[in-house]
């Protein structure tokens, strides 16, 4: 098989990170990363431009926030490196685990596959915004209850799935139940324990307790 | 990601005009819907557009007013390009009528990728050949050639391949081929309306590109005759794992029944091709017949006559061949 061609990646994410301080910055002597070795380069000059940023309001678990973000954040950047909401998480930021689900406007999405300045005027709510007054929801006891939690890992991405499918059908058959978590992966492989906590909370409740 | 611009269109001329502006601006442009295939392609540095690299400006269609609308009137069922797979599953008339494309939208990934994935993103989309997206300096990065040929095939074309063997990545595309949808594109020219067949090219006619699309056009909606009282259809997808991934092979079946007889069929298969794949010699085995086991063993045969397989992907003659005998039999006797 051919090699592959070479990655230029670590010298533009470098420069995107000093770029997200969002001034105009003068990097001298960036060195090249990921090649064989660390090779430093001459001394170079390099004058960035700011980065493009806009102003939204987006209500997030219940609070309304008018902020400017960089029109390429994520979501999901935004929640957890700006306004502080680390309960979703990112395991593989590509769409290809669940462990980013937040609902936005009361449907579950990849909070890492859509961008920040998309959420103008919407709503969302993530793993934090389960609690009412500062008792767990049903759903989320039921996770403690029959052990649906084993690293945890995954669990904030269950549970806003599981949210938003025991809003829709409060009463879920098994089935609904698997094919409405199908976007969710468990390295853990706690996938039985995950179904029967969520058919436990709609048998106890019939809501998973959203909004 | 590397920095860049989103800009919102609140029409589709503005769309247009927005595009137009970055290119004459010297700046790479992509036109976005949900983003869950384009944000995968700007993370990893694959070449979306040849020749341009990933996008300084992204034209967010989300906030064209009506784009996301499916209207039904007389004979016609027009479908916005920003509607969402989900709305697509849960739209009433798509279910009961247009049933084909209800299920292909349905097969598609997760829930989470069908809430956020709209119809236009699924149908542009670009290929998920593990070259491509890995960086491979191929046909569909503006290389000049196919890594998948000496290389790893298993997912590659049996039919339509050459000088790339990428096969279109789209479920929907089947559907509406067999729906025999109309593209209505937008440019900076006004608008024109492409039948499937005009709609995609194969890498014989442009080795970059999956369909005519300019850099400055959007695909706008879709328009779907709508299908008399004997019309049953069904979408069959064979994955390697059951969910969350790209056909392996599929089968999008429109039947025209008079009772037990099947008036007219079409066929398209997805997965084996660079385009979708539109059977037309296994259609004609089923028009006027009654539709037995052995016509749809037959019908089946028809459809793989003259797959030309890879060195790893000989597997999917007879699995494409199940797949159509299957969908067939189990449409005509169905109801
Ligand atoms: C893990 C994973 C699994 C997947 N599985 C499947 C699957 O099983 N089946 C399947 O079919 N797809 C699958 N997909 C692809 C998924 O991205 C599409 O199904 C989705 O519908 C794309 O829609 P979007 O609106 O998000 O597209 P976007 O990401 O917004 O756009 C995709 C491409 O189309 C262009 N584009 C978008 N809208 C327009 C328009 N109106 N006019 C012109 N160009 C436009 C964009 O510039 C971009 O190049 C999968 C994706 C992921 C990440
Ligand atoms: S982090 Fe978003 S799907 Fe994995
Ligand atoms: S509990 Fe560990 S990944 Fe699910």
């Amino acid at each position: 098989m051919e090699g592959k061609p070479e990655d230029d990646g670590g010298d533009l994410t470098r420069r995107g990170f000093l770029g997200g301080t969002g001034a105009a910055l003068v990097v001298a002597g960036v060195p090249t990363l990921g090649g064989v070795g660390v090779e430093e380069e001459g001394v170079s000059t390099q004058l960035l431009e700011a980065v493009p940023q806009t102003a939204i309001r987006v209500t997030v678990n219940g609070t309304e926030h008018r902020v400017e973000v960089e029109d390429r954040w994520t979501l999901n950047e935004f929640l957890r490196d700006h306004i502080g909401l680390t309960g979703s998480k990112i395991g593989c930021n590509r769409g290809e685990c669940g462990a980013c689900t937040v609902l936005l406007d009361g449907e579950p999405v990849y909070s890492c596959s859509t961008l920040a300045v998309w959420a103008d005027g919407r709503e969302i709510v993530t793993v934090e915004g389960l609690e009412r007054g500062g008792d767990v929801s049903p759903l989320q006891q039921a996770f403690m209850d029959h052990n649906a939690a084993q690293c945890g890992f995954c669990t904030p991405g269950q549970l806003m799935t599981a949210t938003a499918l025991l809003d829709r059908i409060p009463q879920p058959t098994t089935g609904e139940v698997r094919e409405a978590m199908v976007g969710n992966l468990c390295r853990c492989s706690n996938y039985n324990a995950i179904v029967e906590a969520v058919l436990a909370a709609a048998a106890t409740s019939g809501s998973g307790g959203a909004q | 990601m590397k920095a860049f611009t989103n800009q919102n269109a609140r029409t589709l001329d503005e769309a247009v005009a927005l595009a137009q502006q970055a290119l004459r601006d010297g700046r790479s442009v992509s036109f976005v819907g949900g983003g869950t295939d384009l944000l995968q392609l700007m993370k990893d540095k694959v070449v979306n557009r040849p020749g341009s690299g990933d996008p300084d400006v992204l034209v967010n269609l989300k906030t064209v007013e009506g784009l996301d609308e499916v209207t039904s009137s007389g004979q016609v069922v027009t479908i916005g390009g920003l509607t969402t797979l989900e709305a697509l599953v849960e739209h009433p008339v798509i279910r009961d009528r247009l049933t084909v494309l209800a299920e292909a939208a349905e097969s598609v990934a997760t829930p989470q990728i069908r809430h956020t994935g709209t119809l236009a993103g699924n149908v542009v989309q670009r290929p998920w050949c593990w070259y491509y997206r890995n960086g491979f300096p191929c046909y569909k990065a503006g290389g000049n050639r196919c890594f998948s040929i000496a290389g790893e095939n298993q997912l590659h074309a049996i039919f339509g391949g050459g000088p790339s063997y990428i096969v279109h990545p789209s479920d929907l595309a089947p559907a509406l081929v067999a729906l025999d949808a109309t593209f209505r594109v937008v440019g900076p020219e006004g608008e024109r309306t492409l039948s499937g067949p005009d709609f995609f090219v194969l890498p014989s006619q442009d080795a970059e590109h999956e369909n005519v699309l300019a850099d400055d056009e959007v695909l706008a909606s879709v328009a779907l005759p709508a299908p008399g009282d004997g019309v049953r259809s069904a979408y069959h997808k064979i994955m390697d794992r059951e969910a969350w991934t790209h056909a392996l092979v599929s089968a999008a079946v429109v039947l025209d029944m008079d009772g037990d007889v099947c008036r007219e069929a079409r066929i398209v298969l997805g997965g084996v091709a660079p385009v979708p794949w539109r059977v037309p010699g296994a259609e004609a085995l089923l028009a006027g017949q009654r539709v037995t086991p052995e016509l749809a063993r037959e019908v089946g045969a028809a459809a793989v006559a003259g797959a030309r397989p890879l060195s790893k992907n000989a597997y999917k003659i007879p699995l494409t061949r199940g797949v159509v005998e299957r969908t067939v039999l189990a449409l005509a006797t169905s109801a």
